[in-house]
Parts: C-alpha cells; sequence; structure tokens
C-alpha cells in the first residue's frame, strides 16, 4: 500500500503537469472562441440558434468518444498537410486532446454569455445607446462589465467538466491524472485509481474554488477577490506546470503501450533498456488497440509490442490461417511494404485467445483440448470477457469444434476467474500469458485444428526509426527472450492482490529473470 | 432648431404617430401632453434616432437625423427616461463621466467637471463613490440629470424623467430642472402625461392623441379656451382638483 502510494506521489508532478497543462489550453481556447460567438449570438438569431444548438450536440457526445474521434480527423488533416506542404503535424496526443475538451468546453461558456448579454438591465442598454455609445462601447463599457459575473460562472462550469474529462485523453496517448485511473484499472490496483480520482477532483474543486472567487468577486465589485481568484489561479497553474520546465527537453523516443498490464511491463522494460544505452525515453501508455499501429505507423510512436494474429486481422484484414510461422512471414513482409513497418521479431511468447479449465476439472471430465470439449459442452458454463463473444476468435472455434454450451456468461476479467474458481462457469476465455493461468491451476484447452490464430508477440518499429542504430541495438535483445512462463509470472505479479509490484517493478524482475539485464 | 416635417411611424400594422409637423426653437422647453400610446415617446425618440421615423424627417439645425452616425448626434442631446439607466457597476461619477469620455475630454477636465455637476444637481460631494443602488430614488434621478448634462449638450430630451418619484422630489427636482434649464440655455423637450407638471414647467405643451397633434401653445392659452372637449377636459383637471382641495380645507367631506 505504501509502496504504491509512494510510486503513485512520484508520479505526480509529471501527470499533474501535463493534465494542467491540456486543461488550461483547451479552457483558454474555448474561452477565447465561446465568448466572441456568444457576443455575435446575443447580436443575431442567426448565429445564436445554429450555434448554441452544436454546442448541445457536442455535449451529448460521450466525452471519451469525442476524444477517439478527432484522432482520425486529425490523421486526415496530417495526411493532407503532408500532400500539400510537405510536413504532417502528430495526429496523436496533445492536439486531438485540445481540440476535444476545446469543443467540451464551449457550452456552458457559451450558453452563459448569451444568458448573460442579454441578462443586462434594457434600462442601461437603452442608456448607453441614448449616450451615443458605439456597438463595441456598448458591449466593453457595459454590456461585458455587467454580464462578467454569469459569464464566470459558465467558464467555472466549463472548468469542471474540462478538467474532469481531460482525465479521458490517456487513451488518445496523452499524459494526463487519468493514466492512474486507466491503469490502475487495468492492473488492479485501486490505489492508482482512487489516486488518480482524488487528484483530479481536488484540482477541479481548487479551480471552481479560485474561479467562484474572481465570479463572486465580479458580482460583488470586489477588486481584492478578483485578484486573490486570479492570483491563485496564476500561482497554481505556474507550481503545477513547473515540472514541464525541468524536462522541457522532449523525449527522443517515444515507446507506446496499450491498455494492460503486460504491456505495461514490456513497455518499461523496453524503455529502461534504451534509457541504459543513453537515450531519452517517454512512454505513451493506454492506447487504444488500434491507434497503438497508426501511431507507430505515423512515426508518433517509436517502438511498441503487438500480436501477430490482432495485426494479421485488424490492420491486414485477413480471416484465413495459414499457421504460425508463415502469418510472422507475412506480416513482416506486408507491413514494411504497405507502412513502412518493421518487424523486429517475435518476444517468444504468444497471448493469444484461448479456453481454460481448472486442471481438478479437466481432468474429472477427461478434457484435455477444444475437441473433447466439444462433447461435455452441452453440459457446461462458459465465462467470457466482456468482448469474447462478439469476436472473430469465439466464431471460428465454435464452428471448427461445433461448441454449444449450456450457458453464456461474460463478466469483467477479475469476476470472471473468481466465477471459474467458485463454479459458477466451468470454461472460460482466457490469454494465453495470464498470470492466473500458473496461479489458479488453469489448464489451457489446446486447439488441434489450428482455429485460433496465433498471437506471437512482436516487437514493431516505426518506419522513421527502423534504420536506428541505437534503437536495434536496445531492441534486438529482446527477439525471443521471453518464455511464456516468465511473462505470465510478470503478469501475475503486477494483476495479484497481495505484493503487487507496479509495471517498472516487474520489468526489472523480469528482465532478471531471462538474463536481461544489461 | 428641431423640425419634423411629415413624420409618420407604424408598428406592427398600427400607425403609432403622424402624420405629424412640428418645430421647436432653439431654448424652448416644449412638452409632449399625452395619455399612454399617444406616440408621444416614440415622437421623442425621433430627435435621437432610437426610433426611426417610417416617413418623413426630422432635423436637427437644417441636418436630418440619420445623415451623420447616430453616436455622434446622441453625443450632443442629453437623453434623460424613467427607468433612468444607471450603469450598475459604475459609481455616480464614473456614471457621470461616460459622456465626457466617450466625447474623448482629458481625465482633469473630466474630475472637474463631475464635481461641478454635482454641485449643479444639488447633491453632495461626497456621494460620488457610491454606487448606483445605494441612492435614493431621487438621488438617482438626479445623478441621472448630471449624467446626461455632463458633456454640455444644447438639447434635452426628457421622458417622464421625474415619474418615479415621491411628489415633494418631484416637484422639488422639477423646478431645479427648470432654473437649470434658463441657466444653461438649453432645449427641452420633455414627455410626459401629467398636466400639472407640463402646465408649470413648460413654455409651450404640444397635446398628442394617437399620434397626432391635438393642441399645440403656450400654457397660459391652452388653459384659457379650447375647442376640442378632450382637451379642454385634460386642461381644466388640475383647477378641478384644486377646488376640490378648497371643499376639503373649509371642511366639507368627499363628494
Amino acid at each position: 500500500m505504501d509502496d504504491r502510494f509512494a510510486a503513485a506521489w512520484a508520479l505526480l508532478p509529471s501527470y499533474l503537469s501535463q493534465h494542467v497543462l491540456l486543461s488550461l489550453c483547451a479552457l483558454a481556447l474555448g474561452f477565447a472562441i465561446s465568448l466572441p460567438l456568444g457576443v455575435a449570438a446575443c447580436r443575431s438569431a442567426a448565429v445564436r440558434w445554429p450555434s448554441l444548438f452544436a454546442a448541445s450536440l457536442i455535449q451529448t457526445i460521450p466525452s471519451l468518444a469525442l476524444l477517439a474521434m478527432f484522432y482520425p480527423l486529425l490523421l486526415g488533416l496530417s495526411a493532407i498537410s503532408q500532400a500539400w506542404l510537405g510536413r504532417g503535424f502528430p495526429a496523436l496526443g496533445f492536439a486531438p486532446s485540445l481540440m476535444a475538451l476545446t469543443l467540451y468546453s464551449m457550452l456552458p461558456i457559451l450558453r452563459n454569455t448569451v444568458a448573460g448579454i442579454r441578462g443586462v438591465d434594457p434600462a442601461a442598454v437603452e442608456a448607453a445607446e441614448g449616450m451615443g455609445m458605439t456597438g463595441a462601447q456598448r458591449l466593453f463599457w457595459v454590456e461585458l462589465p455587467l454580464a462578467a459575473p454569469v459569464i464566470m460562472a459558465g467558464a467555472r462550469t466549463a472548468a469542471v467538466w474540462t478538467i474532469g474529462a481531460a482525465t479521458l485523453a490517456t487513451p488518445v496517448g496523452q499524459t494526463s491524472l487519468g493514466n492512474y485511473i486507466f491503469s490502475g484499472l487495468q492492473t488492479e490496483n485501486w490505489v492508482y485509481v482512487l489516486f488518480g480520482c482524488i487528484a483530479s477532483a481536488v484540482l477541479a474543486l481548487g479551480a471552481d474554488q479560485l474561479l467562484g472567487l474572481i465570479e463572486s468577486g465580479l458580482s460583488a465589485r470586489r477588486r481584492w477577490r478578483i485578484w486573490a481568484g486570479a492570483l491563485g489561479l496564476v500561482a497554481g497553474s505556474a507550481a503545477a506546470l513547473s515540472p514541464l520546465l525541468a524536462v522541457s527537453a522532449a523525449a527522443s523516443y517515444q515507446i507506446g503501450a496499450k491498455n494492460f498490464s503486460e504491456q505495461y511491463i514490456l513497455a518499461d522494460l523496453m524503455a529502461s533498456r534504451l534509457r541504459a544505452a543513453g537515450a531519452r525515453v517517454s512512454v505513451k501508455e493506454d492506447l487504444g488497440s488500434a491507434t497503438a499501429y497508426r501511431a507507430l505507423a505515423s512515426g508518433e510512436v517509436d517502438a511498441y509490442v503487438d500480436y501477430s494474429g490482432t495485426l494479421w486481422a485488424n490492420v491486414l484484414h485477413r480471416r484465413d490461417n495459414p499457421g504460425r510461422a508463415a502469418v510472422l512471414a507475412g506480416l513482416t513482409r506486408e507491413l514494411k511494404r504497405r507502412d513502412g513497418v518493421t518487424v523486429l521479431g517475435p518476444v517468444g511468447f504468444e497471448n493469444a485467445y484461448v479456453l481454460a479449465m481448472r486442471a481438478d476439472r479437466a481432468r474429472a471430465l477427461n478434457v484435455a483440448s477444444l475437441a473433447d470439449l466439444a462433447a461435455r459442452a452441452p453440459g457446461l458454463k462458459l465465462g467470457s470477457d466482456l468482448e469474447f463473444l462478439s469476436r472473430p476468435e469465439w466464431a471460428a472455434i465454435r464452428s471448427a469444434y461445433g461448441l454449444s454450451f449450456a450457458r453464456l456468461t461474460s463478466y469483467q476479467p477479475t469476476f470472471m476467474y473468481r466465477a471459474l474458481e467458485d463454479g459458477e462457469a466451468d470454461v472460460i476465455s482466457a490469454f494465453s500469458s495470464d498470470g492466473r493461468i500458473a496461479a489458479d491451476h488453469l489448464v489451457v484447452l489446446a486447439d488441434p485444428l489450428g482455429a485460433l490464430p496465433p498471437y506471437d508477440a512482436v516487437i514493431l518499429l516505426s518506419p522513421r526509426r527502423s534504420g536506428d542504430a541505437l534503437l536495434r541495438r536496445a531492441m534486438r535483445p529482446l527477439v525471443g527472450a521471453i518464455p511464456v512462463e516468465a511473462m505470465r509470472a510478470a503478469n501475475f505479479s503486477v494483476d495479484r492482490d497481495k505484493d503487487k509490484l507496479d509495471p517498472a517493478q516487474a520489468a526489472r524482475e523480469l528482465a532478471r529473470q531471462v538474463g536481461l539485464e544489461r | 432648431m428641431i423640425a419634423f416635417d411629415g413624420v409618420t411611424k407604424t408598428y406592427a400594422g398600427r400607425r403609432v404617430v403622424g402624420p405629424l409637423s412640428l418645430s421647436i426653437t432653439p431654448g424652448e422647453f416644449v412638452a409632449f401632453l399625452g395619455e399612454s400610446g399617444s406616440g408621444k415617446t416614440t415622437t421623442l425618440k425621433m430627435i435621437n434616432g432610437l426610433a426611426v421615423p417610417d416617413a418623413g424627417t426630422v432635423s436637427i439645425d437644417g441636418r436630418p437625423v440619420g445623415a451623420d452616425p447616430l453616436p455622434s448626434l446622441r453625443r450632443r442631446i442629453g437623453y434623460v427616461f424613467q427607468e433612468i439607466g444607471l450603469f450598475p457597476h459604475l459609481s455616480v461619477a464614473e456614471n457621470i463621466a461616460v459622456g465626457p469620455r466617450l466625447a474623448g475630454w482629458p481625465p482633469p477636465r473630466i474630475a472637474a467637471r463631475t464635481a461641478e455637476l454635482l454641485s449643479l444637481i444639488a447633491l453632495p460631494a461626497d456621494i460620488a463613490g457610491r454606487l448606483p443602488a445605494a441612492l435614493s430614488g431621487g438621488q438617482r434621478q438626479r445623478v441621472g440629470l448630471a449624467r446626461a448634462l455632463a458633456a454640455g449638450p444644447g438639447i434635452m430630451l426628457m421622458d417622464e424623467p421625474f415619474g418615479a418619484l415621491d411628489p415633494v422630489t418631484r416637484d422639488a427636482l422639477g423646478r431645479d430642472y427648470r432654473a437649470l434649464h434658463e441657466r444653461l440655455g438649453l432645449t427641452t423637450v420633455m414627455v410626459t402625461h401629467d398636466v400639472l407638471e407640463a402646465l408649470l414647467l413648460a413654455d409651450r405643451i404640444v397635446v398628442l392623441g394617437s399620434g397626432r397633434i391635438v393642441a399645440d401653445g403656450p400654457p397660459g392659452a391652452l388653459l384659457a379656451h379650447q375647442e376640442d372637449p378632450g382637451v379642454r377636459r385634460l386642461m381644466e383637471t388640475p383647477q378641478r382638483q384644486l377646488r376640490r382641495l378648497e371643499a376639503l380645507e373649509k371642511g366639507g367631506a368627499h363628494g
């Protein structure tokens, strides 16, 4: 507990500074767009209804989806810019997060600007006009000062929303306080989850209180409150952002990781090897399964580990299964040809979808393979994770072996293992490198027909870095180095409930186990 | 000189003003008198372009309103109305300074002018720093007057300026304003529905009904004899009320 708290605490400066930078930029940009738009909306109904409608519509999109939508959009824009101007820009990380959060922050500011200005006493407006103020003078001398408290209230709401939603920038590759939450959820490190939630809540509440001070200063016309609030905001932002100055030099290597324990461990292992070679490295964690490959292909990530079956199906859109070696060879050829991506080689273990049973139960039922299982399945219950039943792997084994279970139930992974232990499920879908297979004394059922595609973990290098000697030297020893037992043990050390290691510790332990210490 | 020439105005298909022709000479104190809906406020607002006639022209010193940008015209015309419209976020002094600031005066001159106006409208100097919300209704309307006068306009437009005040304040402020009108050589156009106020303050009363001029003349002439029965009844009202007051004084009952 203390260890995990200390580890979380050590990450705070970097996560918090990124989170504050992102939220601050999104709010500033949102304010800079919404305020003039709000003023224009007050002057003209032709602006008012479309802009308010659009802002409300954006608000109805789940914030995670909004963030995710900007990635393909920016990727397309970057390609256009590459074609026309000869240079693209990163489609992952800060840019899509900033755009989505900016849009997300707009509604409260826009709505309150319109309400604030339209709510100004008509007598004051008539006096302003009657005295000969121009439209701009009326706006800056009368309407904006009088609407300021209402506009500030909108900015407050926007700040709380934006700071909260910024945690969702993690899956699109932007470091934020969400890194605690997403990696904590995956590794069942509840200290991290709680730490991330509390940190972002404290940040949001702090910003809310300081903006509230400014708001009350504006409405009660107390200058000192406005100054105190503004000073607090500036000081707080400066303190939170200061770690950015210390590491202002951009990382020269980016290692990517998807959103589960094994990926965190491998990314930490790769990063530490690069660091040992004298390189500056940063890790982009919690990338979505599809975004990770695209980020690599576009050069935003220099290296990460993916799985041959995933690349085969999702990137090359192949539905056949020519066998482990043929898939690897095909991938190496096709990814190079198509995207310039280098498949450096397999890491040595597979992380495939498999069906697993408790060893004692499998023995009792005399089941060792999927073929054996087919005969018993009508009397058995299958527990799966949340996506397995909608994946092609399930369709493939079901039709290959004619599997038909008495009942199918989906669980969150932790509860799926519990269900198997309690006998709620007889068979579960599992990942072959999951540490719980060994720890819970499970057996993996063989697939004699080869219906499940191979899922060799492979190291991928971006086109930009494929000839980079330092990167290749650091990664090469990982090829073929990690057997599935070592990976399971490392995964389990992160996933287990007691004596948890964090991914960096697990990576060091794994390196020691397989003899990869420098 | 303010001149209305064949002016009409229609709102939502209903003619509210005109056709109306009228000229007001410099230095006159004119009251537009009429019931609500008689078009008196709309007529007044045509002088500073807050209302725009559908047909005909309003001109000031020979230049049609609207020929020049309205803000520069309005800065030369004082405007006071019943709701006053003091800027609630500005202090009394800052409210008074708005006109001079719009006219681009240097700050020392603005400060001197603000102090001068506070004494001109008989307000203690120590209220200069207060916000409008901290003033009484009478003080607020005095500040409204001071603000309208600050940039030194030649014309004052007043729309029911004293309508929301108690009778004592109303009478005092009315007399104070009349004195200022003389002293500053202003041309004043005031809208009111109060016959007594019109009679006691104005040099000339224009009675409006359904947007047209029903009667036009100095108070004495309008009191003396009227052919229009409506105007006669209107003008006789204060005297009728006076007679009833005298009866009450002699110990009579309401009747």
